[in-house]
């Protein structure tokens, strides 16, 4: 008697009914009510086996622990930087964690990170109520400078990067841009300044038309041969 | 708030834009829409690239100023609509909008755009005032440039609503063909000095980064009518100069916009 | 001492010509435009952002806020003073117990979604318009919620159950001589989709429990026409090419 109502790819509103039975398993963004399956988000279907889930088309960043993401720093305390993640919830830089040579005690901090100066940070705690961590100190971890940063819808980070890289990889190659995309939807392009319009705008219209198929062709068509 | 400072004044000194615009282009698209709100007299709602300002006229009828007796009023104001940008809060007037507001109200009354004589019923006792609200929709920079024109299309808009002659009260829902006694048109254009380049219509990011900027309304004759300096740094008289000539330059490229889409 | 036909002809459970829209406003998370009639609606979605005053925070889940404001060029009448008013506040305290059963803010404690609502232009319904584009705007900001709500007046005119009171009906002893003297109930309502619950529910005029009860149902079926425009709007989108 199960039966499913919407089809792979579908793109479906908050409360809208997905399958009705037992026989379908409520996923992510998704729940079960009165025998029914709904979507708890907008987004788009997604059927596996007999689990339905919702990837969503939009929505609030939600810090997890190991990603990398933009950060901005806003204020300096004893122990570190305090950095703003784009997020309700700021994070918290220790001074142990922001470099891998040792910061002596009466160094002045504001040397090292200004206020104002954005970082590639990594989350690496976060608690029940989104008191948050993280750290420089690691390859690929440091200060911005120069370039430009873009803000983009965090679900879309995905679809940014691709599969195993792909699209990202697509992106830098055309535009001989360097490109770091933050988990949490800020991304640092540094190149030409044409080469950088050319990124962010490719950026853009992956976020615009992540929902579409194909959408690797349409960005390699769109960048061109250059 | 992304800032990229760095890299906007670095580019600016090279005569170049993060979005490849020319230092004195304003954004795409500009639209000017009139009569977007039946209860206002006159309204408009104006897009320049991002960002979207509305304006709207109300008219009523009160008692002239002793000092202005045979004259009617206007009066301008301007709120930042938390709607419009997550810097905004809920509350009364800043000191943002009120400079806004006081820019262009400037840029009006003294260019004597509006014939206030003619606005006047009985000498001493009664006259129209015009009250113009300017009304952020989404802030993506140039709220000086966006609100002015907004400002100016809701007041060409404008008709007069009817008078009962008995009661002499206003039939707010009735309007007449009267349009608001015009007599110029003055535009505002804000030219802002980043990294010592003059720049026209700035996105909210370039905004944070200018050293001086200064708007400057001007008919179309080329007379000035008001001006307003800011941001930290100094201006030299030969800035005010080039300032000048490029803001009247884009004026008369705001103003041909204006009066185009309006026919249409 | 009757109301035959509606001023504008429509049927009893017909709303206004409506035209919605979302995603209008760039800077927002959410935002959309809801028309109906001669009222319109402009909502914006910011957050999950952090909440201040501090002691409003909720360490258990995010909290929502509504705002309502209309322009102060937006009433029929002479110009509004611009500012926040009783009716105003009390207005956004509604709308937001009104979206709150549906929105599930569980994943953001101590934060705050605000959603702000301005009118550019009013004939009745104001409060209902701003629920249907907040809900639109909610949604398109991927805040987690169970379903949609939409809203609509429903009311008794005269001697008519409609759906939809505009201005000339909500004071229709001035404007159709047959109703002197008779009341008109006015009753918004907003009502989660899935479960036909409602969310909002007030009330002024006069009116029986048994025509009451009718209102409300006819209510609740003619929002049918506003859900299926908050859908088209949040879907039109991201139609593929």
């Amino acid at each position: 008697m199960s039966e499913i109502l919407v089809k792979e790819r579908d793109i479906v509103i908050p409360g809208e009914a997905l399958a009705e039975g037992l026989d379908y398993l409520p996923g992510d963004n998704t729940y079960r009510e009165n025998n029914q399956i709904y979507s708890k988000v907008l987004g788009l279907v997604n059927i596996s086996g007999r689990v339905l889930k919702i990837t969503p088309l939009a929505g609030p960043y939600v810090l997890k622990v190991g990603d990398k993401i933009i950060a901005k720093v806003i204020d300096i305390a004893m122990s570190g930087w305090r950095v703003d993640t784009n997020t309700a919830y700021s994070a918290m830089l220790n001074v142990k964690d922001a470099s891998m040579r040792f910061i002596k005690k009466e160094e002045d901090l504001s040397k090292i990170l200004a206020i104002g100066d954005h970082v590639v940070v990594k989350i690496i705690n976060v608690t029940s109520q989104n008191l948050i961590d993280v750290t420089m100190k690691e390859p690929g971890l440091h200060k911005i400078s120069g370039g430009r940063i873009v803000k983009i819808n965090s679900q879309k980070v995905p679809r940014v990067i691709g599969k195993q890289g792909s699209m990202i990889s697509l992106i830098k190659t055309k535009t001989a841009c360097e490109i770091t995309v933050g988990q949490n939807g800020l991304v640092w392009i540094t190149g030409t300044p044409e080469g950088e319009f050319l990124a962010e705008r490719a950026i853009k219209l992956v976020e615009e038309k992540s929902h579409l198929e194909g959408l690797t062709d349409k960005i390699e068509k769109f960048l061109g041969g250059n | 708030m992304i800032a990229n400072k760095e890299t906007i004044m670095m580019l600016a000194a090279q005569g170049k834009r993060l979005d490849t615009r020319k230092l004195t282009d304003y954004r795409q698209p500009i639209v000017i829409e009139t009569n977007i709100s039946w209860t206002a007299e006159g309204s408009a709602k104006v897009q320049i690239g991002n960002t979207t300002v509305m304006a709207g006229v109300k008219l009523s009828i009160e008692k002239p100023y002793n000092d202005t007796s045979d004259q009617g009023g206007i009066m301008i104001n301007a709120e930042l609509l938390p709607l419009s940008s997550e810097e905004y809060e809920p509350g009364p007037p800043g000191i943002k909008a009120i400079e806004l507001a006081r820019v262009i109200d400037r840029g009006i009354r003294e260019a004597k755009a509006i014939d206030l004589h003619a606005l006047c019923i009985t000498p001493g006792e009664k006259a129209w005032f015009v009250i113009i609200d300017i009304i952020t929709i989404n802030d993506a920079g140039n709220l000086f440039d966006v609100a002015g024109l907004a400002a100016m299309a809701a007041l060409k808009a404008a008709r007069f609503p009817v008078v009962n002659e008995e009661t002499g009260s206003i039939d707010y829902k009735n309007r007449t063909d009267k349009p608001i006694p015009l007599t110029k048109e003055p535009i505002s254009v804000t030219v802002y000095k980043v990294n010592g380049a003059l720049m026209i219509d700035p996105t909210v990011e370039e905004e944070n980064s200018y050293e001086a900027r200064l708007t400057i309304a001007s008919d179309n004759d080329g007379t000035i009518s008001a001006m307003q300096k800011g941001g930290k740094m100094p201006l030299t008289v030969e800035e005010v100069g080039q300032m000048i000539d490029l803001a009247l330059e884009r004026s008369s490229f705001l103003r041909e916009e204006l009066n185009h889409q309006l026919k249409n | 001492m009757v109301y035959r036909k509606r001023f504008d002809g429509r049927t009893d459970e017909e709303l206004r010509p409506m035209e919605v829209k979302a995603n209008v406003i760039p800077n927002a998370a959410g935002s959309a435009s809801f028309k109906i009639g001669k009222t319109w609606a402009i909502a914006a979605v910011y957050g999950p952002r952090e909440l201040y005053p501090k002691f409003l925070q909720d360490p258990k889940k995010g909290l929502l806020r509504c705002h309502y404001n209309m322009l102060p060029f937006s009433g029929s009448g002479e110009r509004m003073r611009p500012g926040t008013s009783r009716r105003g506040q009390e207005i956004a305290m509604v709308m937001t117990k009104a979206l709150e059963p549906v929105v599930d803010l569980s994943a953001f404690p101590n934060a705050v979604v605000d959603v702000f609502v301005e009118l550019p232009q009013t004939d009745a319904g104001t409060r209902c318009a701003a629920i249907s584009a907040a809900s639109i705007a909610l949604a398109e900001a991927g805040i987690p919620m169970k379903d949609m709500v939409s809203a609509v007046a429903v009311g008794k005119v005269d001697n008519k159950i409609v759906a939809d009171l505009d201005y000339m009906e909500e004071h229709v002893d001035e404007f159709n001589p047959e109703s002197k003297g008779q009341p008109v109930s006015d009753i918004p309502i907003a009502v989660i989709h899935n479960t036909k619950e409602l969310t909002l529910l007030q009330m002024d005029g006069e009116i029986s429990k048994d025509d009451l009860l009718s209102a409300l149902r006819l209510g609740q079926k003619a929002i049918e026409q506003i859900y299926q425009l908050q859908k088209k709007a949040l879907k039109e989108r991201f139609v593929k090419e």
